[in-house]
């Protein structure tokens, strides 16, 4: 899956090194989503499908102009309209194109069990590679945003892609060819921080004192950002996460726990050796086969399923 | 457009009302976003719903559904009462100083001439008064008691801005602050763009909207200049070619007319429609109108057009009334017609009242569909359950359907908006039996003539005689007619200054119609095109975008009609002396011996401006106009009239005058009056409109759109579905004294109470892609509600404002 032109910097769940030889001399790249800019007309949401050869369910309305109401393993971006009543009683209509942020630190890529499965770029796209998705729906746990999606024909994730095809040969993402605004911007990271420092500048001017950038740090700022209009209040947006984290138990099963397992594990080889040396090797006399073959009998109908013992893809 | 798509971007204020530019023009919407991002625009939007366009609005205020001239009057008052005008362009560029007749008169809603029982005015004290010159009498100082101003004035007193949030809703801060935006446009060096579309132009009296539109933009200077103007955004691709081209039943191409029945004489004709200046030294374009005609006649028929038969004028059908859409149904509603190709429409879906059209179409013999599409018209003999409930063994009509192509499977020229002939090159090979309709049209036009050809007939000429040049007669191409409706000479034209000089060889293509002759030496399809494919080639195909100036005048990018013009009446955009008011978005400038700049200009090359020629050209007056004189059917200056289902039950500006309550020039069939409801059993104000998501009734047949809006739905503001007991994804039934629907409830914010002559009254909105026939869940179509009259001069139907009644179902 991947192109020449496509570095990885980090794979799920593995440890061989990454290439390391070419360097990305402009930077990471970035999409911003202008959400002063966006009239919520969805020609985003087709061109992904488009672009992407994906056709959702021709579903129902579920009284409200969300279609289709949700993220889906085929639905990779959605517009979520919120009505918003302004302290001056103004009715300000909130609406925010939906879909994978792409952490610089991706909670679903450090949560992923399966080696090669969620990939994160040198550019600094998150990508899914389903061929090696195992459908244990670790990522779904470890997103902050809730964005994954386990398909139900064949049990594994899919997301928005920042159409890494696309990005790898030079041309920006389907959406943002196809947005009639300009709401969708893409770019360089810095560029495009550039760019929502003047829309921020612009919106102050127009009353909403409290515009910004949306690049939160708790992921290690993002490779999808937001302008709002209420910058200080990301959760009017249909929910968006004001502080948004990896999971506890993701960050401790990869972060604190796992060098501690590591360095557990090196502990007890080391103890083995010595014990080995100075005690010499284990001799097993009958009482211990007795023993060994009772609680091999007793365990039985408990025994864990095929493949579950492989320590360091289950914790 | 008076101004084109780019040009938005100029602009300082954009006022969307009567339209909803962000859910319906969502591409063209970008250059308000350019106007916002890089100009510091302010957005404005007035719409009885809170929009997508309102989402992304500075300012929004909600209106009640009809009553915009109350709104847009309100500002004019505003707007004299305060002195925020551009002055020197409204005494020097419109009709401000005029006098009018003596015998003009305004009372409790009526004017001068009224015939209560036909409808109708006697138009002729609606006209200036004239001097003893023979010109218009003008008074500078505006005192005169009876010239526009003061009459402008007294007329628009009574719109004061409680009478807008009596009868708008609207609260008077948001107007007043709306028309203070409005106001910072008097300067010369502001602008203000409007974009409308059909939020005006489906009222029982749109054109009159309009017009208090084009008066307020006419105050403020707005009209001429780059980022300024009146901006109707058309709602399909070439739905400005289609009235360019004439395709509406009263019109010849070029916005010129059909003879009615009482000019039998071609030179009376000609006479009503050269209009002689009404003012010193005035250019009154229409003068030329012969030249036009004669030219029309001559690229139709040809050699048969002769000075001798009056270029063929006996061809042409007299009309004893305007066959337009409502017309022609009520006509097959009475059994009178028999037969009816429908082209690329689907009145099924698209006009009032199904009920009726059901019953209209039923009565026909025959019914030819041509579209890419199976659409609901074609198939409306046939029972959808209760969104088509009709019985076959009842209805005879044998219906023919002709596959065509799709837009994308064609080539040739296309006009939006900004007036712009862009060629366009097709796609992909129309799919299976389909053809184009210009083969099929051809293929019928073969087949008839052959008819007459072989079996004679009450007058075979105009058919027997149309011209028909085309290398493959059974399918004209896209460039044939392009250069029959740009124009040729027929002979070799030469300078009426020195007739030995050739300035066009027999046979080349026309720069532009300033070479049109009346003699039939020129030919000329449609002369607001001519130059279109000139002596140099298809212009329409250039794709340059440079853009020397930076404000938007892309001369080489397609071409602009009349004469590749970007800004109509872009003289206005300079004062007296030609100096441009604005020096930095400067469109022409006079140069001591020529106009030029920017743009082309729109006025006579070589016309000194110490003459006093007016910018208004195409008026006799050279002026614009705020006294509409004889022009539209209610009256010349816009007044209010409540939409024909209204909540009130007397119009709040004239309450003693029931006569004045709707608009009292407007055609009304009996028995569709008869169908109108009235408020006590149809309490909620509806409007129709469309989606984003969706394009008209064609979309609910793609899968992409469907799954991005897949059901019909109808939106209720949270106070009346509180009130109702209804919640979001509820079904609700939504009925009309014609019929009713049932649909999912969108309960929203967005559709606020308003308070209306001190009563609480409810919008319901009603989106109108869903119907019977495609990929999307099946849905009733929305014109089983809307009611059967159209506005006062265009007859377009009023699908904006009427009256229903939501249940829960």
């Amino acid at each position: 899956m991947a192109l020449q032109s496509l570095d990885i910097a980090r794979r799920s769940a593995t440890t061989t090194p990454e290439p390391q030889v070419r360097q990305s001399y402009t930077g990471t790249v970035a999409k911003l989503i202008d959400t002063s800019k966006c009239i919520g007309c969805k020609a985003c949401q087709v061109a992904c499908m488009e672009w992407n050869d994906l056709r959702d369910d021709i579903g129902t309305n579920v009284g409200s102009y969300d279609n289709p109401p949700d993220l889906t393993d085929r639905s990779w971006t959605v517009m979520r309209f919120t009505e918003y009543e302004n302290p001056k009683g103004d009715l300000e209509w909130l609406i925010r194109k939906d879909g994978c942020m792409h952490c610089a630190d991706p909670g679903c890529l450090k949560a992923c069990p399966s080696p090669g499965a969620i990939v994160q770029y040198a550019n600094g796209i998150v990508d899914f590679h389903e061929e090696n998705c195992i459908g244990c729906g670790y990522c779904v746990t470890g997103c902050p945003f809730d964005v994954p999606r386990i398909s139900k024909r064949d049990k594994k994730a899919y997301k928005c892609t920042l159409c890494s095809d696309r990005v790898a040969v030079g041309l920006e993402p389907a959406c943002i060819k196809a947005c009639p605004t300009g709401a969708l911007v893409f770019g360089t990271k810095e560029d495009m921080q550039q760019h929502a420092a003047e829309r921020v500048a612009d919106l102050k001017s127009r009353g909403f004192e409290q515009a910004g950038l949306y690049d939160p740090s708790g992921v290690g700022g993002t490779h999808v950002m937001y302008v709002l209009h209420h910058a200080d209040r990301p959760q009017l947006y249909a929910g968006l996460a004001a502080d948004p984290h990896i999971s506890t138990f993701v960050r401790l099963w990869k972060g604190k726990t796992k060098p501690l397992a590591l360095v557990v594990m090196g502990l007890t080889a080391l103890a083995g050796f010595f014990h080995f040396v100075r005690v010499g090797p284990n001799e097993v006399d009958e009482r211990d086969e007795a023993a060994a073959r009772q609680a091999l009998e007793s365990a039985q109908p408990r025994r864990p399923p095929p493949g579950a013992g492989a320590a360091e893809r289950r914790p | 457009m008076t101004n084109h798509w780019v040009d938005i971007k100029n602009a300082d204020i954009v006022l969307i009302m009567g339209g909803n530019a962000a859910e319906a023009h969502p591409c063209g919407f970008k250059w308000v976003t350019e106007a916002k991002a890089h100009n510091k625009a302010r957005l404005i939007v007035v719409d009885p719903r809170f929009t997508r366009s309102a989402s992304v609005a500075d300012v929004y205020a909600p209106i009640r559904t009809g009553t915009d001239i109350v709104f847009l009057g309100g500002v004019i008052n505003y707007l004299l009462a305060n002195d925020k005008i551009q002055r020197d362009y409204v005494i020097n560029y419109t009709d401000y100083t005029f006098v009018v007749r003596e015998d003009f008169a305004f009372r409790d809603g009526l004017y001068s001439g009224y015939n209560a029982d036909k409808h109708t005015y006697d138009k002729s004290s609606w006209e200036y008064e004239t001097g003893a010159d023979g010109f218009v009498t003008t008074d500078p100082s505006l005192a005169h008691p009876r010239c526009v101003y003061q009459l402008m004035k007294l007329h628009y007193a009574r719109y004061t801005p409680e009478m807008v949030e009596r009868v708008c809703g609207t609260p008077k801060e948001k107007f007043l602050q709306i028309c203070e935006m409005m106001a910072s446009t008097a300067t010369p060096t502001r602008a203000m763009t409007m974009m409308y579309a059909l939020g005006w132009t489906q009222h029982s009296v749109g054109t009159q909207m309009i017009r208090t539109a084009a008066m307020v933009q006419l105050l403020l200077g707005n009209i001429g200049i780059a980022g300024g103007g009146m901006n109707a955004l058309r709602g399909h691709s070439n739905i400005q070619g289609l009235t360019d081209l004439g395709l509406m039943s009263n019109l010849l191409t070029g916005y010129m007319t059909l003879p009615s029945e009482n000019e039998q004489s071609y030179s009376d004709y000609i006479g009503a429609r050269a209009f002689k200046p009404m003012r010193p030294n005035q250019l009154s374009y229409w003068q030329n109108y012969e030249k036009f005609f004669v030219s029309f006649m001559k690229a139709w028929w040809g050699d048969a057009a002769t000075a001798d038969n009056h270029w063929g004028y006996d061809y042409l059908p007299k009309l004893d009334k305007v066959y337009d859409m409502l017309q022609f149904f009520e006509l097959m509603n009475q059994g009178k017609v028999n037969g009816f190709i429908c082209q690329g429409f689907n009145p099924l879906a698209a006009a009032p009242n199904k009920g009726k059209l059901n019953a209209s179409l039923a009565r026909l013999k025959f019914l030819i569909v041509m579209d890419p599409l199976a659409t609901e018209t074609s198939e409306f003999w046939r029972n959808f359950g209760a969104h088509n409930d009709v019985d076959p063994k009842q209805i005879q009509t044998e219906v023919f359907r002709l596959p065509t192509s799709c837009f994308a499977e064609e080539y040739g020229a296309l006009t939006n908006s900004s007036r712009w002939l862009q060629w366009h090159w097709k796609g992909a090979d129309p799919p299976g039996e389909a053809r184009s309709d210009l083969e099929i049209m051809a293929g019928i036009f073969m087949r008839m003539r052959a008819l007459y050809q072989a079996e004679g007939g009450a007058y075979p000429d105009p058919i027997v005689k149309l011209s028909w040049p085309y290398a493959q007669p059974h399918s004209p191409s896209a460039e044939e007619l392009a250069q029959e409706y740009s124009g040729k000479a027929l002979k070799d034209l030469t300078d009426p200054k020195d007739l030995t000089k050739v300035t066009r060889k027999a046979g080349e293509q026309l720069a532009g119609f300033a070479e049109l002759r009346a003699d039939g030496s020129t030919a000329s399809g449609c002369w607001i095109f001519c130059g279109a494919w000139g002596p140099t080639g298809n212009l329409m195909a250039r794709r340059d975008n440079a853009d020397p100036t930076g404000i938007g005048e892309t001369l080489n990018w397609a071409f602009a009609w009349p004469a590749n013009r970007r800004v109509l009446y872009n003289r206005a955009s300079c004062d007296l002396r030609g100096k441009p008011y604005n020096p930095e978005r400067q469109l022409i400038a006079w140069n001591g011996s020529a106009w030029g700049g920017a743009d082309v200009p729109d006025f006579k090359a070589d016309e000194d401006p110490a003459h006093g020629m007016g910018p208004f050209i195409m008026n006799p007056e050279g002026v614009a106009r705020f006294f509409g004189r004889q022009n539209l059917a209610e009256g010349p200056f816009p007044e209010h009239y409540e939409p024909f289902e209204t909540p009130l039950a007397a119009n709040p500006l004239s309450p003693t005058q029931p006569l004045a309550l709707n608009n009292p020039a407007a055609r009304v069939f009996p028995e569709d009056r008869k169908a109108f409801g009235k408020p006590g059993d149809f309490p909620h104000a509806a409007t129709t409109y469309r989606l984003t998501e969706h394009f008209h009734y064609w979309t609910k047949h793609v899968r992409l759109n469907s799954i991005i809006q897949p059901e019909q739905f109808v939106e209720i503001g949270a106070a009346l579905a509180k009130e109702l007991g209804i919640v979001s994804g509820d079904q609700v039934k939504v009925s009309s004294n014609r019929g009713h629907i049932q649909a999912v409830a969108v309960v929203t914010k967005r559709l606020r109470a308003l308070q209306v002559e001190g009563k609480t009254l409810h919008h319901v909105g009603v989106p109108i892609h869903w119907g019977f026939k495609g990929v999307a869940r099946p849905g009733y179509l929305a014109n089983t509600l809307t009611p059967f009259v159209g506005d006062g001069n265009s007859q377009t139907p009023e699908f904006k404002s009427f009256l229903v009644k939501v249940e829960k179902v």
